[in-house]
This record gives structure tokens, C-alpha cells and sequence, in this order.
């Protein structure tokens, strides 16, 4: 009971001492504001970006691994473009020598003119593609049907084409079982894909026309087919093992000695998210850095405040003394203010930092994912400022020496 | 006969000012009754800010026994002390020390912040301390809007909230013009009436001489303890002073 009562009178009175100094309480607290504002936002403005960069590579699917031909950089002259172009026989000899993978398919890209009727786009995208990319890339007709394993086998002129193409191609809505020109060459339409849209980040703009053919018809098509593989591991995290498989077997097929790079490529969405991820921690650390030094300077800025308000309050405090106050009671009153005044900062840091971070995310353009952790860490740092800045001058206060406080002038 | 209040003895204290010892008080004793309304006085150094510092609990003597009320404080630690001087003593300062933020109100019930008694009831308490200085129509009001006489009254009034057995005065009216100095000291008697042992320091013999005891001080020993009207010089300073009005008086009339 008296603990309560004089808890209470304390925070009060030091509630009463903040408001008879409103202006230098602010300016005080302003260092703890300016950094639970900053942990808050930025904290705040992280996991939201967070979140935004992890659903734009999930549109990606999270087991997809990658295998181009790459030049070794800074090496043109030693190699030429034969010895680093990716052949069908280095495609097909993976998905038997990498057991970490699910499912392969080249990818040809072709850049060809198309024509349906009287309309003719010029160098449109036309990809040759396995049957098993509907599943890796997990893009599957609408309408009409997909690509098989006998239009591969047989090398039938037949194709799919996007949403976008049979827009841009004024075709009839279900344009299976219509023809239309590549490379003036008759294709048969036998199904229809839905057209995806790549995020503006990975270099996606709007979305474009696109067509897809069989892997071996495209590749009777060009002399020299300019191909890639894309391929899905049997889980997310497998992705290290597969691209140890995949260069080895790769390494392997081009000869390639011991201390000669790679000539080519293996990147995984997993790979990236990883970086992003990592960047995004570094950025964290920072930030908390900076919390830090600027919680230090705040608590400082306390310190110093709570110092001279001791040394203008010394008679109140000989006053005190003598009246019955011990050097604890004295010791808690400056304490509570102290910490009083950090919370106040920390509660006005939190409300802007609240704004700031929805302001953020409504710029941006992402879903701010406030984190409760960093509220609590916010106030739990702010109070510990208090005590641990206030605790110095608190004790200098309370070991005042009644006599000597009340004849201070 | 009854225990004494206050019971010092042989109390001595010694100050280190830097290499130096400075021997306030050399062997002072003291006894205060219970009702006793008793003024100490004495010269600037003669020990009287170090004795009522003593006999106040704010300090402790080198040497020597102080028994306030049948406890033993010269061997208590400072948290004892401080429960001591909130339950003992009411204090009453020259320059009253009232905190200007708070009502007259609040400040009479500072004390019983630190009180363990009067938990329930600090409000009206200080209520009925304010009644007793005549300041019931002041309790809203803070220091600033209070006369010099209202604050030393409402520094009473806070003295007084928690029943102290003595009442520790340090120059009451030495910031005070002398009406309301008056006023004061008969607040002091109406309160001695109805049985308040009070305890004055000052330098001033008028004020003294309201008091029934005078203990004069000089050189950190008591010099004379007397009633005051057995004290030499207090009747001597009372004969000068009825002389020096007549003189006026009559010098008056010789101009009129």
C-alpha cells in the first residue's frame, strides 16, 4: 500500500516536473523519439519490403534452378561461343546425372515473325519448349490442349500461344484448330496459355506476346539453336546440391580441366532470395546501429538533464530529507523521472514512427508489416535508457546530505 | 518525575573542513520536557546550527548520547533516521521551503508521502494542519500567491500534519517583517497552549523572550540555561529595551 501510493505520488510528481518543463523535457527525449521513430519505420519498411520482394519471387516458384552458357568474364579470347553454347546433349544428360532434380526442359528462343490472317507481328518471342514445362513453369492452357510427347517426337508444327497473341493476332477467342505463320512456316494453334506477367523488377514490362513451340520443331528451325535449360529440384533447399551436380556433369561433357572456370551459368530463385535476404539483414544491422548510437546520444541528453535537475532541485531534495524521505525514496523519484521521460520519447517515436512506416509502405507501394517485436524492443531499449542514464544522477541526488542540500544556494 | 523529550549527553561534533578540525560542539547537554517551549540562542559559530542540525536527526553527533522520545538515534543509519524525522520532528525552516509547484495543500502533505501512518486520510489530515495555522481559505493556493507570513504558516502547517513530538524552529522570522514575525510567535504560543513542545533558534532577543527557557550557547558549550525570566541577559536586553522606548516617548513629546 504505501509502495503503491508512493509509486503513484512518484510518477506523478514526476509527470507534474516533465509538464512544468515541457520544452526542455522535449528537447531532451528528442534523441530517444528520433530513434524508436527510426527503428520503428525502418524496421517497419523492411518487413514490408520484405514480404513485397519474396512474393514477387514466389511468383517465380522457389525450386527453379537455371543453366545457361555464360563467358567466363574477361576470358572472350580463350573461348569461343561453340565451346560455351549449351547443346540438347548436355540438357538431356543432367536430369540422369543430378538426383536432386525433378524435372528439365531446354528452353529455345527464337525471335521469329508471325502472321495469322492479315495480321503480322514482326520478331515476336517464339520459345521451343519440352512438355515438361507446363510443370516447371507451372503454366497450363486455358484452353485446348498441351504440348505432348509426340508433337516432340514427331516435330509437329503445332503451337500454344498467350492470351496477349491471340489478342494481338485478332484470333477467334478459341483459336485451336487454326493455323497461323512462324517464320512462314504454317503452325497449327493447339492451345491457348494464360499470359504472365513478370514483375517490373526482374526486367518485366508489359506483357507481351508469346508463343510456344515444340523443343525439336524449333530446333530444325535454326542452324545454330541458342538454348537454356530451366529445371526443378525435388525441394527448395536442395538447390546447392543441384548446381554441384549440375556443374560436375556439365564440367565433365565440356572437358573442362581443373582450375579452368566455368563456361557456364547455374542460379537458383532460392540463391537470390538468400542475397536479398542477406541484404536486408545488413541494412537491419545498420539501422540498429545507428538506433544504438542515437539511443546512447538520447540517453545522454537524459543524463544531463536529469543532472541539472538535480543540482536545481537540491534544497527540494534537502527538503525531502528532511521530512522523512530516505536516500531510496529520493533515489526511486528521480529514477521513475527519469524513465518517464524516456517513455514519453519512446511513446511520441512510436506514433511517428507508426506514420512513418505506413507512409512508407503507402509511397512504395508495399504492405507495411508492422512488427510488434520492434514496438516492444523500441520501449524496452527506451526504458532501459532511462534507468541506465538516470541512474547516475538519481544516486547523486539521493546521497545528498540533508544539512548540505538544504543550505545549497 | 517524567522522561524527558530530548536527553543529550556530552554530546560533541567535529567537522573536517579540508586538513582542518573545527570542534562545533564540545560537550553539550541538553534536557527538553515534554510541553517545554524553549529558545536556543547563541552567536554565528557558537554551535546552535550544529546542535539544532543534531537534535533534527539531519545529523549525528561525533560523540555523545542522543535520546529523542526513549530512542537512542546517535546509533541509527540514515534510513532510521529519516523515519525518525518523519515521525518526530516537524521542521520549520527560515526560509520556509515550500515547493512552489504544488498547493498549499500538497505541500502540507508532503511528509505523509514518506508516512506510514495516516495511509487513509492524508487529505483531510492536512486539511485540519492548515485549520489549526488559520490557512483554510489558502489550501489551493500555491506559494507564489501566498505573503511571506501564509508560507511561513503553511511550512507549520507541514510540520505539524504528522504529529511530531517537537517542533524544530530554525529562525522562523528571520525572513519575516516584525508584524508578521508577531503573528508567528503567537501562532507559536497558541500552539504551545495546546501543548506542543517547541524548540526555536534564533539570534533575535525578542523572539527569545516569548520562549519559558532560554539555552545560550558560546564556543560549542551552554553557556546558560534559564527560564526566561531568570535570564540576566534577556532581562537585561528587556530593561534597555523599556528604557530606550521611554526615551522615544519622551523625545516625542518634547517635538509634539
Amino acid at each position: 500500500m504505501i509502495l503503491v501510493r508512493l509509486l503513484l505520488q512518484t510518477v506523478l510528481l514526476a509527470l507534474a516536473q516533465i509538464w512544468a518543463n515541457k520544452i526542455r523535457a522535449f528537447l531532451t527525449t528528442l534523441g530517444i523519439i528520433i530513434a524508436v521513430w527510426a527503428v520503428i519505420t525502418v524496421v517497419g519498411a523492411m518487413e514490408g519490403f520484405k514480404g513485397f520482394m519474396l512474393d514477387q519471387f514466389a511468383t517465380f516458384g522457389a525450386n527453379k534452378v537455371w543453366v545457361f552458357p555464360r563467358m567466363p568474364p574477361g576470358q572472350r579470347d580463350r573461348y569461343s561461343w561453340r565451346q560455351v553454347r549449351m547443346t540438347i546433349d548436355q540438357v538431356d544428360s543432367l536430369l540422369p546425372n543430378s538426383p536432386s532434380l525433378a524435372a528439365i526442359t531446354p528452353i529455345l528462343n527464337l525471335n521469329a515473325d508471325i502472321q495469322a490472317g492479315d495480321r503480322f507481328l514482326p520478331l515476336a518471342s517464339i520459345q521451343g519448349v519440352r512438355p515438361s514445362w507446363h510443370d516447371i513453369e507451372q503454366r497450363y492452357v486455358t484452353v485446348g490442349r498441351p504440348l505432348s510427347n509426340t508433337d516432340e517426337e514427331q516435330r509437329r508444327q503445332v503451337c500454344l500461344i498467350n492470351d496477349k497473341g491471340v489478342q494481338e493476332l485478332a484470333l477467334p477467342e478459341d483459336p485451336t484448330g487454326t493455323y497461323m505463320l512462324v517464320q512462314k512456316r504454317r503452325f497449327l494453334i493447339v492451345g491457348v496459355v494464360e499470359t504472365r506477367q513478370v514483375s517490373p523488377m526482374f526486367g518485366g514490362d508489359e506483357a507481351q506476346t508469346e508463343v510456344f513451340i515444340p523443343f525439336r520443331t524449333g530446333e530444325a528451325m535454326r542452324e545454330f539453336p541458342r538454348m537454356y535449360a530451366v529445371a526443378t529440384t525435388k525441394a527448395p533447399e536442395l538447390y546447392e546440391d543441384a548446381r554441384a551436380e549440375i556443374t560436375a556433369q556439365l564440367r565433365r561433357m565440356r572437358n573442362l580441366k581443373p582450375g579452368e572456370p566455368d563456361t557456364f551459368g547455374v542460379e537458383a530463385i532460392e540463391q537470390a532470395i538468400a542475397q536479398v535476404k542477406a541484404m536486408l539483414g545488413a541494412i537491419t544491422m545498420m539501422v540498429a546501429g545507428i538506433v544504438l548510437i542515437s539511443l546512447i546520444v538520447g540517453g545522454i541528453g537524459i543524463m544531463n538533464i536529469m543532472l541539472v535537475s538535480v543540482t536545481e532541485r537540491t534544497r527540494e531534495i534537502g527538503l525531502r530529507m528532511a521530512v522523512g524521505a530516505r536516500a531510496k525514496d529520493i533515489l526511486t523519484q528521480f529514477l521513475v523521472e527519469a524513465v518517464t521521460l524516456s517513455l514519453i520519447g519512446g511513446v511520441i517515436g512510436i506514433l511517428l514512427g507508426v506514420g512513418g512506416a505506413y507512409l512508407v509502405g503507402e509511397l512504395a507501394g508495399w504492405r507495411t508489416q508492422l512488427s510488434s517485436a520492434s514496438i516492444v524492443l523500441a520501449v524496452g531499449f527506451a526504458a532501459c535508457v532511462g534507468v541506465f542514464f538516470g541512474f547516475y544522477p538519481a544516486k547523486k541526488a539521493s546521497q545528498l546530505l540533508p544539512i548540505e542540500a538544504l543550505r545549497y544556494e | 518525575m517524567t522522561t524527558p523529550i530530548i536527553r543529550i549527553r556530552e554530546v560533541h561534533k567535529v567537522y573536517r573542513v579540508g586538513a582542518e578540525k573545527v570542534h562545533a560542539l564540545r560537550g553539550v547537554d541538553l534536557d527538553i520536557q515534554r510541553n517545554e517551549f524553549v529558545a536556543i540562542m547563541g552567536a554565528s559559530g557558537s554551535g546552535k546550527s550544529t546542535l539544532m542540525n543534531i537534535l533534527g536527526c539531519l545529523d549525528q553527533p561525533t560523540k555523545g548520547v542522543y535520546e529523542l522520545n526513549g530512542k537512542l538515534t546517535h546509533s541509527m543509519d540514515s534510513a532510521q533516521l529519516a523515519r525518525v524525522r518523519n515521525e518526530e520532528i516537524g521542521f520549520v525552516f527560515q526560509s520556509f521551503e515550500l515547493l512552489n509547484r504544488a498547493t498549499a495543500h500538497k505541500n502540507v502533505m508532503l511528509p505523509l508521502v514518506y508516512s506510514r501512518r495516516h495511509f487513509w486520510g492524508a487529505r483531510r489530515r492536512a486539511a485540519e494542519s492548515l485549520r489549526r495555522v488559520g490557512l483554510s481559505d489558502r489550501m489551493d493556493h500555491r506559494p507564489n500567491q501566498l505573503s511571506g507570513g501564509q508560507r511561513q504558516r503553511v511550512a507549520i502547517a507541514r510540520a505539524l500534519v504528522n504529529e511530531p513530538s517537537i517542533l524544530l524552529a530554525d529562525e522562523p522570522t528571520g525572513n519575516l517583517d516584525s508584524k508578521t514575525s508577531d503573528d508567528i510567535i503567537a501562532l507559536f504560543k497558541k500552539l504551545h497552549a495546546e501543548g506542543q513542545t517547541i524548540l526555536i533558534v534564533t539570534h533575535e532577543e525578542d523572539i527569545a523572550g516569548h520562549a519559558a527557557r532560554i539555552v545560550r550557547l558560546r564556543d560549542g558549550r551552554v553557556l546558560s540555561d534559564n527560564p526566561t525570566s531568570q535570564d540576566p541577559i534577556h532581562q537585561d536586553y528587556v530593561r534597555r529595551s523599556l528604557e530606550a522606548a521611554q526615551r522615544a516617548a519622551s523625545t516625542e513629546g518634547v517635538t509634539a
